[in-house]
């Protein structure tokens, strides 16, 4: 007797796909303890984490942020190597605007973002005509470069950099502020990229000459996405400006090209959720590998490797199949 | 007035041995680009670890300097030859996968040793020659003049073997058309996989060239790297004959920057290139990205 | 009173560095019109679509859509002016159901252009033009998803999403191949709807006869080079068009 694996929806899953949903307490709950459960979970680790696990749930937000903002150009067909571009870009922006013009961060941060998007989806308009490879290539060398011209040129600070920042009100308001603005742009661009807009992008990636016969200026939405990744990236920068209260070289590192494309990678790319999920992994294990050093970035690298290879739909995936489906055997019929 | 003869000289010849090490940087991973298809992000690191092979079996193991030499450049080739059997063959044709599984090894290998902490003035490898000729007047090692003479050869060969030799001719044939090319056949996956191999032996045989003139460090693999896409972007991805071009410019541009002007601009200058040349023409001076067209 | 032709093009040509793909073409389509064009492989027949709707650059020549050159405009334009083409390989979003596939061409900027600004639900729409093309609604076939869907209803989807474009002129670049008699009867009617409507249509075919009890006139191509042009009895009469079909004697 053959037998062979199948995959079934969980009774749970289809009595709860309608609006009767409504009339079980258990229902209800399996629907909302994905969306609900992530959201009070963010509001609540600030308060109960102790400070230096605080500052973890910092990074982890920006890379989650970081992750999300590379995930959405990547669904769109663009691979970024180098979101350390847009974070930097935000960074100095930012940076500068408080140390020469003495901007409050709750006006150089807004700025800052949007001004970081512009800037980034201006330098890289060129080669959105290009095969994909171009981008990855030079979203991987200009902040490389940008690196050695501060240091050459010791512009902006050089190789000391900007320090003395204006940092944000209190500590929970910094907590508070990068955790709402995950939050958002976690459910807000999940929204999007499920809705028609997002379809569109992600048929960009998919056979782009359909979408140019449908009239549509692809250059035109790739240009989009890659701004609205810009500002997110743009965001994180300049926010952490402020909390570090410092901007300088460092903000151009390959650490913060490489660490949200692991979380992506890891978690599950082409859903933001996974984006999100493997950052909330790979960040505080790679705290606790701080011990380890600069082995922390071969663990990254080594992480990439296998899971692009081996595990290429990343754990959020595969969570969220086995919470929607059951496996069985079942027999072959002869 | 004979000074500054004598500087301008000096200058251009340095310039021209520039652009034969950049050449040199930039031509394996063309190489496999250009044929494959995959652009190897892990090809800094193959320059890197055939370095610090070559200098381990050199003072570790105290093999013969032909021995080693011979060892490493085989070890490259393998390593390519297995990166692409048990990694790059999964994700062939998915850009995506195949631009992050190179990268993360590339990064992986760099990082891990960097870790190690092995840098330092001894670790660098022996120069071929310890000899300086004078030509017109600058003083120019036997090193440098081995560079030069080794990419002028290196890139005939290549010419000669991707025209005349029917691996060579095959190498060209996946490039242009795979379905085509496989049925005539060839094999695309040995093929793609020999080119990978390829070009992390030339990585490997770049490495022996340039790093006697300094000493080995991990991240020397992130600009060689850089180097080589810069010289690939400038020159086009996939066009030999644009790599050369590219390299003339970048390394004379650099030279001469250099000497003239401040030794921090070069970066500034290489920047400015690439961007300039985005903006003309970004798929490269030679590059055959023709958009659409290719795909339809 | 003449009408001007809807397109016009004019002496178009390709060079493919050394292969001359097309070869001084040259034709008027005049408002509802259904041009056939035929010709054995490789005579320039999608080569000739590709420069209409400039997804190729052309080498020389002008094409002129209801009077305005469109042989410099970008793809995406050309489109907008009124051009739908399927294309030859049908490839769809195989992931996404077939409704979703309309989602795309639904959100052209055509739609605004169009009085009535966008459809508004994207979804209703799709589902009632593929069920005009005849995506069985109760069967729920719209529904499914576009990797498992036969051939038929693949071609179907894709003149399904044409006609969602709204266009002017249709350019359908091998609609019949691969599909059985049954299927091509199936789809004609939907044909004859479009051109009840007084659009003009661009039918590139290899299945002759189906092709000749439609279409009004027939351009026959050859090498690159138009080398006949008129309607389907006179130009299955012609010599040259035999001689490229069947070969002469001497071959």
């Amino acid at each position: 007797m053959k037998k062979r694996k199948e995959r079934i929806d969980r009774g749970i899953k289809v009595r709860s796909s309608d609006i009767f949903a409504l009339l079980s307490w258990r229902e209800m709950l399996y629907l909302a303890a994905p969306r609900v459960l992530p959201v009070v979970a963010c509001m609540a680790l600030p308060i109960l984490l102790d400070p230096y696990w605080q500052k973890v749930l910092l990074s982890v937000a920006v890379v989650a942020l970081l992750a999300i903002s590379w995930d959405i150009i990547a669904q769109t067909g663009m691979v970024s190597l180098g979101q350390a571009l847009f974070f930097g870009v935000g960074a100095y922006c930012s940076g500068v605007m408080n140390h020469y013009w003495g901007l409050s961060p709750m006006l150089s941060i807004p700025i800052a973002s949007v001004m970081g998007g512009l800037i980034c989806t201006v330098i890289l308009l060129p080669v959105l005509r290009l095969r994909g490879i171009y981008f990855s290539m030079v979203t991987l060398i200009i902040p490389l470069i940008l690196v050695r011209i501060v240091e050459a040129t010791k512009i902006f600070g050089g190789t000391e950099g900007l320090s003395g920042m204006t940092p944000l009100p209190s500590k929970w308001v910094e907590l508070y502020l990068i955790v709402i603005v995950l939050l958002c742009a976690l459910f807000g661009f999940r929204r999007m990229m499920n809705s028609d807009y997002g379809l569109v992008l992600k048929g960009i990636n998919d056979n782009d000459r359909s979408v140019i016969n449908a009239g549509i200026n692809i250059y035109w939405f790739k240009a989009q996405s890659l701004f609205i990744a810009g500002v997110i990236g743009a965001f994180c920068g300049a926010f952490m400006t402020h909390v570090y209260m410092f901007v300088g070289m460092p903000v151009f590192a390959l650490d913060y090209s490489i660490l949200p494309i692991a979380a992506a990678v890891v978690g599950g790319p082409g859903t933001l959720a996974g984006a999100t999920f493997g950052a909330f992994i790979l960040v505080p294990l790679s705290e606790v590998l701080r011990g380890f050093g600069g082995l922390r970035i071969v663990f990254y690298g080594a992480f990439l490797v296998i899971f692009i290879v081996a595990l290429p739909e990343g754990i959020f995936h595969y969570i969220q199949r086995k919470y929607h489906q059951f496996e069985r055997w079942a027999e072959v019929a002869e | 007035m004979g000074e500054n003869y004598f500087m301008l000289i000096g200058t251009s010849l340095y310039a021209l041995i520039n652009t034969a090490i950049l050449a040199l940087m930039a031509i394996g991973f063309n190489l496999t680009f250009g044929i494959s298809g995959v652009a190897n992000f892990a090809y800094g690191a193959f320059y890197v670890l055939a370095a610090y092979g070559l200098w381990g079996m050199l003072n570790l193991l105290h093999f013969p300097y032909p021995v080693a030499v011979a060892l490493a450049v085989i070890a490259n080739v393998l390593l390519g030859a297995l990166i692409y059997r048990f990694v790059l063959l999964r994700v062939r044709g998915q850009a995506l996968s195949e631009v992050i599984a190179t990268f993360g090894i590339g990064l992986a290998i760099l990082e891990l040793f960097s870790y190690f902490g092995w840098v330092g003035f001894e670790y660098t490898l022996p120069v071929f020659l310890d000899k300086s000729f004078i030509i017109a007047g600058t003083y120019v090692d036997f090193q440098r003049l081995a560079i030069l003479g080794f990419s002028a050869v290196l890139i005939m060969a290549l010419w000669w073997f991707t025209h005349h030799t029917a691996i060579g001719l095959a190498f060209r044939g996946i490039a242009q058309d795979e379905r085509t090319a496989l049925t005539f056949g060839i094999d695309s996956d040995w093929i793609a996989m020999l080119s990978v191999s390829f070009g992390a032996g030339i990585a490997a045989l770049a490495a022996l060239f340039i790093i006697p003139l300094g000493s080995i460090a991990p991240g020397e693999g992130y600009d060689v790297l850089i180097k080589a896409l810069a010289v690939c972007i400038i020159g086009g991805l996939g066009s030999t004959g644009g790599v050369i071009v590219a390299s003339f410019i970048v390394g004379f541009a650099e030279r001469f920057t250099d000497t003239y002007i401040g030794s921090h601009w070069t970066m500034i200058v290489s920047l400015a290139a690439i961007l300039l040349v985005l903006v003309i023409k970004p798929s490269g001076l030679f590059g055959k990205q023709k958009e659409l067209e290719e795909r339809i | 009173m003449t009408t001007a032709p809807i397109l016009s093009v004019s002496h178009l040509s390709k060079n493919f560095g050394g292969v001359l793909a097309l070869n001084r073409v040259s034709f008027d389509l005049m408002p509802g019109e259904l041009l056939g064009v035929i010709g054995p492989n490789g005579s320039g027949k999608t080569t000739l679509v590709n420069l209409i709707t400039r997804f190729v650059k052309p080498s020389s020549g002008e094409v002129f859509f209801k009077g305005t050159k469109i042989s410099n405009l970008p793809p995406y334009k050309i489109v907008r002016m009124g051009i739908a083409r399927t294309f030859q390989m049908v490839k769809p979003f195989y992931q996404l159901p077939a409704y979703k596939n309309m989602i795309v061409p639904l959100y052209s900027p055509r739609m605004k252009m169009l009085a009535g600004g966008s459809y508004g639900d994207r979804d209703a729409v799709a589902l009632d033009l593929l069920e005009e093309v005849g995506f069985e609604r109760d069967a729920r076939v719209a529904y499914k998803v576009a990797g498992s869907l036969p051939q038929g209803y693949l071609k179907r989807l894709e003149l399904a999403k044409a006609i969602a474009m709204q266009p002017d002129l249709y350019i359908l670049d091998e609609l019949f191949s691969g599909l059985s008699l049954a299927e091509v009867a199936g789809i004609v009617p939907i044909i004859e709807k479009i051109r009840l409507t007084g659009k003009s249509i661009i039918m590139i075919e290899h299945r002759l006869k189906e092709l000749f009890r439609i279409a009004d006139r027939v351009i026959v191509m050859n090498y690159g080079e138009k080398i006949a042009d008129g309607p389907a009895e006179e130009v299955m009469e012609d010599e040259a068009v035999k001689s490229a079909y069947l070969g002469t004697e001497n071959e």
